[in-house]
C-alpha cells in the first residue's frame, strides 16, 4: 500500500538507489512497493520463500536460479539495496542514454553487464566458463524428467562444441556472447 | 437544559432509524435519500481527481498509479518466442525463461489479486492514499470534513442499523421456525429474510442495481457468483432468497445460523463434515432434487478476491447437477474498497472499515442459465461459467487458483512447461519414455 511504502524509504536511500542503479524516482517508490509486499516477514528483507509464493515464479523451470541471482554469496536475506541492484540490469536502456559515449563505469545494464548476468546463471561456480556440468544442469532443470540422460549429454556435447573456439571443451564468457543468435532471440 | 438537548437529539435519531429506514426497508421502498447522497459524493471526487492531477503536475515526486501492472511485458508464448520446433537447443533459450522469470518478480498476476486494487484516483479515504491529503489545503479540509462525517456521523447510524437488522433476523426467523410447514411460513420466511437483508444493505449505505432480473434464480437451482467479500450474501439476498451454503460456526455467528435454519432450509455443515467431499456433495444434490426449495448459493472461488479478476472456479458445486444461474457481482471501488483482505484483517475490522467507507455502490448481473453440456466434464464447465462471469463483469479471468493466496502452487504446472520446452527442442518424436504419458501438450 502506498503510504506505508513512502514513509519507510528515506529521501537520501532513494538519491542514492537512484545514482547506482539510475531507475527514476517513481520507479524506486513503485519497486518499493513491491518489496513490501513481497515481504511477508516485514522484516525489511526477503528470503527465498517470499520469492516462492510468487506462483508464476514457481513454476518457472529456472526459478530457484533466477532467486538465487538476488541472494549474494552465502546469505538468505536480501534486502531493498540488494533488490534493486539485481534488478537493475534490466532496466531498459532509455533513449537519452544511449548516446552517452564516455561515463566513469559501465551502468549495470549495458549489454554486456546484461549478457555477464545471463552467464553467471550458468556458471554457478563462477570460474568463468561454463563447464559440460554445468550447462548439464541448467538444461536438466529446463526439461525436467522427458528428456533422456543420455540424449541431454549429446545435446550439451553439440552446444559446446558449436560454441568453443579454444578447445578447451567449455564456454568462456567471450565465446559465450559470440554465439549466433537463433531466430527470435531478444535484443539484450 | 443538556438533558433537553439530549433528548430531542435522541428523539430525532430514533424518528430517523425507524421511519426514513426501517418502515421503507421492510416495504422495499427507497426513499431516493442514498442517491442524492451517492450523486454529491461524485461530484466532490470529481473534484478532489482534478486537484490531485494539478498537484501531481506541479510536485512530480507524487507517483502515478497504473492500473495495468508496473512494467511493459512484450513477448508471447514459449512457442512464439524459442520458436516453433527447432529441435535443438541454443543457449540463449535459458534468456525466456530469466525474462519471465524477473517480469514475475516485479509484477505478477496472482498475488496482487490477493490484495487491494490500487486506483487511478482518490477517493478521499486514507487508507488507499498516498499522502495526497497534502497537496493542497482545500484537499486536507475535504479530507478532514469526509473523517468527520465518516466517523461521527454515517457510523453511528451504521452500527445502530445492523444491530437492529441482525436482531430482527434473530428473533423473527425464531418466531417464525414455531409455525407448521405450510405457505404461510415460506412467504413470512422471505419478508422476514429480505427485510433484515434490506436493513443491513441500508446499514452500509449499500446502492445496488440489478441488471437482467428475468434471469434470476429460480428454486431448485444453484446460484454461482464471483467472491469478493462475506457482504456478497447481503447483496444477493437484497432481491431474493437464497438457501445459505456454509460451515456452522460458534459464538454470535453461530446462533445467527441456527435461527435462520428454523424458518428455511439452509445447508449447514459441521466442521469435520467439510472435509468429506462426497457427504458435502450429496447432502447439496439432495436439496437440489427436492425442487421446492431455495436456490444455493455457492462462491465456487473458494476464497475473497479483490474484484479485479475472477480465478479458478472449483468444480465440485458444478458436479452437484440441476440449473446453474451465474451471477456477477462488480463493486464500484471509488466509494469503498469492498474486499475483505482476510490475512490482513479479522472479521470485526473488516466491517468498521466497511461501516466507515463512503457507500457501497455495486453492480449485480443476473447472467442466463447454464447446464452441464453433453461431454462435458465438470472442470471444463466451471471453466464455461467462470468466462462468462468474467466477461459480463469486466473482470479478468484468470486459471490461477484462489487458494494460492495460502498455499503453494503445484508442481505439476512446472511439470507441464518443462514438457512443454522439451518438446520444443526435440520435437514431438524425441521425447523418452523418461515421462510416463506419450502425449505432448
Amino acid at each position: 500500500m502506498g503510504s506505508r511504502a513512502s514513509t519507510l524509504l528515506r529521501e537520501e536511500e532513494i538519491e542514492e538507489i537512484k545514482k547506482e542503479t539510475g531507475f527514476s524516482h517513481s520507479q524506486i517508490t513503485r519497486l518499493y512497493s513491491r518489496f513490501t509486499s513481497l515481504d511477508k516477514g516485514e522484516n525489511g528483507t526477503l528470503s527465498r520463500e517470499d520469492f516462492q509464493r510468487i506462483p508464476e515464479l514457481a513454476i518457472n523451470p529456472l526459478g530457484d536460479r533466477i532467486i538465487n541471482a538476488f541472494f549474494p554469496e552465502g546469505e538468505d536475506q536480501v534486502n531493498f539495496r540488494g533488490f534493486m541492484r539485481t534488478l537493475a540490469h534490466f532496466r531498459p536502456i532509455e533513449d537519452n542514454e544511449k548516446n552517452k559515449n564516455s561515463s566513469a563505469s559501465e551502468p549495470l545494464n549495458s549489454r554486456t553487464n546484461k549478457l555477464l548476468f545471463a552467464f553467471r546463471l550458468y556458471d554457478l561456480d563462477r570460474d568463468d566458463k561454463i563447464s559440460r556440468d554445468e550447462l548439464l544442469q541448467v538444461l536438466r532443470m529446463m526439461v525436467g524428467v522427458n528428456i533422456s540422460d543420455e540424449q541431454l549429454g549429446s545435446i550439451a556435447d553439440r552446444t559446446i562444441q558449436e560454441a568453443d573456439t579454444n578447445g578447451d571443451n567449455s564456454i568462456s564468457f567471450n565465446e559465450f556472447i559470440k554465439v549466433p543468435p537463433v531466430d527470435g532471440e531478444q535484443d539484450y | 437544559a443538556e438533558g433537553a438537548v439530549a433528548g430531542a437529539v435522541f428523539q430525532v435519531w430514533v424518528f430517523v432509524v425507524l421511519f426514513l429506514i426501517m418502515l421503507p426497508a421492510m416495504f422495499g421502498l427507497s426513499l431516493g435519500v442514498t442517491g442524492v447522497y451517492i450523486q454529491v459524493l461524485v461530484k466532490i471526487l470529481e473534484w478532489a481527481t482534478v486537484r490531485i492531477q494539478r498537484g501531481r503536475m506541479e510536485q512530480p515526486s507524487v507517483p502515478v498509479p497504473l492500473p495495468n501492472g508496473i512494467i511493459e511485458r512484450a513477448g508471447g508464448s514459449m512457442e512464439e518466442e524459442i520458436g516453433e520446433l527447432r529441435n535443438s537447443f541454443a543457449l540463449s533459450d535459458a534468456f525466456y525463461f530469466y525474462k519471465k522469470g524477473l517480469e514475475s518478480i516485479v509484477d505478477d498476476q496472482v498475488t496482487q489479486r490477493f490484495s487491494s486494487e490500487e486506483l487511478a484516483s482518490w477517493n478521499l479515504l486514507t487508507r488507499t492514499n498516498q499522502n495526497f491529503r497534502y497537496i493542497s489545503l482545500r484537499l486536507t479540509i475535504i479530507w478532514v470534513l469526509g473523517v468527520f462525517v465518516r466517523y461521527c456521523i454515517l457510523f453511528p447510524l451504521r452500527i445502530t442499523l445492523a444491530i437492529i437488522g441482525l436482531s430482527w433476523l434473530v428473533i423473527g426467523t425464531t418466531l417464525v421456525g414455531f409455525l407448521p410447514e405450510n405457505s404461510v411460513k415460506t412467504w413470512l420466511s422471505e419478508l422476514v429474510h429480505l427485510t433484515c437483508y434490506r436493513i443491513c444493505a441500508r446499514g452500509l449505505s449499500a446502492t445496488i442495481r440489478y441488471y437482467n432480473k428475468e434471469n434470476k434464480p429460480q428454486k431448485g437451482g444453484i446460484c454461482v457468483a464471483n467472491h469478493t467479500t462475506p457482504i456478497d450474501v447481503v447483496i444477493l439476498a437484497n432481491d431474493g432468497c437464497y438457501a445459505m451454503v456454509g460451515q456452522i460456526h460458534g459464538g454470535l455467528m453461530g446462533v445467527i445460523q441456527r435461527s435462520m435454519v428454523r424458518s428455511c432450509p439452509h445447508v449447514w455443515f459441521e466442521r469435520s463434515e467439510m472435509k468429506d467431499r462426497h457427504a458435502v456433495t450429496s447432502r447439496l444434490r439432495a436439496h437440489v432434487a427436492a425442487k421446492t426449495k431455495l436456490p444455493i448459493l455457492i462462491f465456487p472461488e473458494g476464497t475473497c478476491i479483490n474484484n479485479t479478476s475472477v480465478m479458478m472456479f472449483k468444480k465440485g458445486s458444478f458436479e452437484i447437477g440441476g440449473t446453474i444461474y451465474p451471477v456477477a457481482i462488480k463493486y464500484d471501488p471509488r466509494f469503498g474498497d469492498a474486499f475483505w483482505n482476510s490475512g490482513k484483517y479479522n472479521m470485526v475490522s473488516y466491517l468498521l472499515r466497511m461501516m466507515t467507507s463512503w457507500a457501497i455502490v455495486v453492480n449485480v448481473w443476473y447472467l442466463p442459465p447454464m447446464t452441464l453440456q453433453d461431454g462435458e466434464d465438470a472442470a471444463h464447465f466451471a471453466s464455461r461459467v467462470k468466462s462468462a462471469i468474467a466477461h459480463q463483469g469486466g473482470l479478468l479471468d484468470l486459471d490461477w487458483d484462489g487458494g494460492l493466496k495460502r498455499g503453494k502452487v503445484k508442481d505439476s504446472f512446472k511439470e507441464e512447461q518443462q514438457k512443454m520446452y522439451s518438446s520444443i527442442i526435440v520435437g514431438q518424436n524425441g521425447i523418452s519414455s523418461c515421462s510416463q504419458s506419450t502425449k505432448v501438450e
